[in-house]
């Protein structure tokens, strides 16, 4: 039987292209496997070969996701796949979305299977686990060393049309989908063997998981803007120029609040970026652009809100996880409440 | 951070480049903004249209604020 082709989808970084600078690289063919490729196709053996790597940015793809997808569509028709793998994208949020992107994108295009690997959190996840196979990794590219062996063989078991386990015994994140099977006992057995776990507190797994919704309703709106007390709040990292409470750059431990009173904008010389994940040069020239104090300062003076709340909020949102970003909102929650902010223009990168 | 401040009952508008992800974190009122490295703003620009970008945007998200919404909405 002749090889297993298969065509990797990897980011600008793992494609040695560059950092956040180069997060606008166009969609690149390249021949062969690259990067982390190499990884997989040490695990494929004599049966699949990586035939091509598409390379593109993770900025260009999230931001010009039709036209990103259309070009690498394109690259991937002329390679005669059997199977399309993307990543692993780890916590890497936007390489995640796109991974996911590329790989729905592909099943639905050319009818080949495609899978991906991540971390829980990793937006990604909840963007496209439903459409895509979707393997469990850790949080950072520190776990390639295991994520490679598993995807390797998992990339092959889906390529060989062989038959796919229950998310837990395969490490894919459930899809949704329920599939009959011929169970040993009853329904009514197991039920009451659970019960009967259950009382004694003893552990017990559920076949019938309750979906976990955490929406929050909407807030009612605002009647009377010009009566309003607005807070800024963002995820971008925004600081005072030095960072002076040393955010880091990834998975920040913390949050800041700094005083904007009498600041009618931010500049080059009182404020900077402590966000890691994008690239920080046109923030650092101009914070404005991605906290807005200029223009509603413009409009606190002009009456189209009534004050702008005298601290902002920020952290850094690349990389932190949801536990620790729950955490600094609600304490944030708290203060402007008892500060008596009214509404929140809250900015993400 | 979205759903968290805004269990607290204060409305937020979550300004954005990357609105499929704001819609899985669970904002209600979504804005999208221009690009990654600058959500309000965009280099290219001669300051004062780059100013005039941002105004533009900001009062998008000041509306969306004075809209009542029943779910997810993007503005």
């Amino acid at each position: 039987m002749s090889k297993i082709r298969v065509v990797h989808y990897i980011n600008q970084f793992f494609g040695g292209v560059g950092g956040e600078e180069k997060a606008d690289h166009l969609p690149e063919l390249r021949l062969g496997a690259v990067g982390p490729g190499m990884a997989l196709s040490q695990q494929f053996g004599d049966e699949a070969e990586i035939v091509a790597t598409i390379v593109c940015g993770d900025s260009y793809f999230n931001e010009n996701t039709p036209a990103a997808l259309e070009a690498i569509l394109g690259f991937v028709a002329d390679q005669k796949a059997d199977i399309f793998v993307a990543g692993p994208a780890f916590n890497a949020g936007r390489y995640g979305m796109a991974c996911g992107g590329v790989c729905k994108a592909v099943q639905e295009k050319f009818g080949i299977p495609a899978v991906t690997a991540m971390f829980g959190e990793n937006p990604g996840v909840d963007g496209f686990k439903q459409d895509v196979y979707i393997l469990e990794t850790g949080d950072s590219a520190a776990t390639m060393r295991t994520a490679a062996p598993v995807l390797a063989k998992f990339t092959l078991k889906l390529a060989k049309n062989e038959e796919i386990g229950a998310p837990t015994c395969e490490a894919y994140f459930p899809r949704g989908i329920r599939k009959n099977v011929f169970a040993e006992e009853r329904g009514s057995k197991r039920a009451v063997d659970m019960l009967v776990a259950k009382l004694k507190g003893e552990e017990f797994v559920t076949e019938y998981p309750m979906p976990h919704f955490d929406n929050v309703a909407p807030a009612p709106a605002i009647k009377d803007m010009p009566k309003t007390k607005v807070a800024l709040v963002t995820s971008g990292g925004i600081c005072p120029k030095g960072n002076p409470d040393r955010i880091e750059s990834s998975s920040a431990s913390k949050y800041g609040k700094y005083d904007i009173d009498g600041l009618n904008a931010f500049c080059a010389n009182c404020a900077e970026t402590a966000h890691g994940g994008y690239d920080p040069v046109y923030a650092n020239q101009d914070a404005n652009r991605v906290l807005p104090l200029d223009v509603l300062r413009d409009m606190e003076k002009e009456g189209k809100i009534e004050k702008l709340h005298k601290y902002y909020y920020t952290t850094v949102g690349n990389g932190t996880s949801v536990a620790s970003s729950k955490a600094y909102a609600a304490e944030i929650a708290a203060e402007l409440v008892n500060d008596g902010v009214q509404a929140v223009i809250l900015t993400s990168t | 951070m979205v759903k968290e401040i805004e269990r607290a009952g204060l409305p937020v508008v979550h300004i954005c480049t990357v609105v499929p992800i704001s819609l899985t974190v669970g904002a209600n009122r979504i804005v999208p903004a221009v690009a990654i490295p600058y959500p309000l703003g965009n280099p290219t620009l001669e300051a004062g249209e780059e100013k005039k970008l941002r105004r533009r945007l900001v009062e998008k998200a000041l509306n969306a604020l004075c809209t009542e919404v029943d779910g997810q909405t993007v503005f």
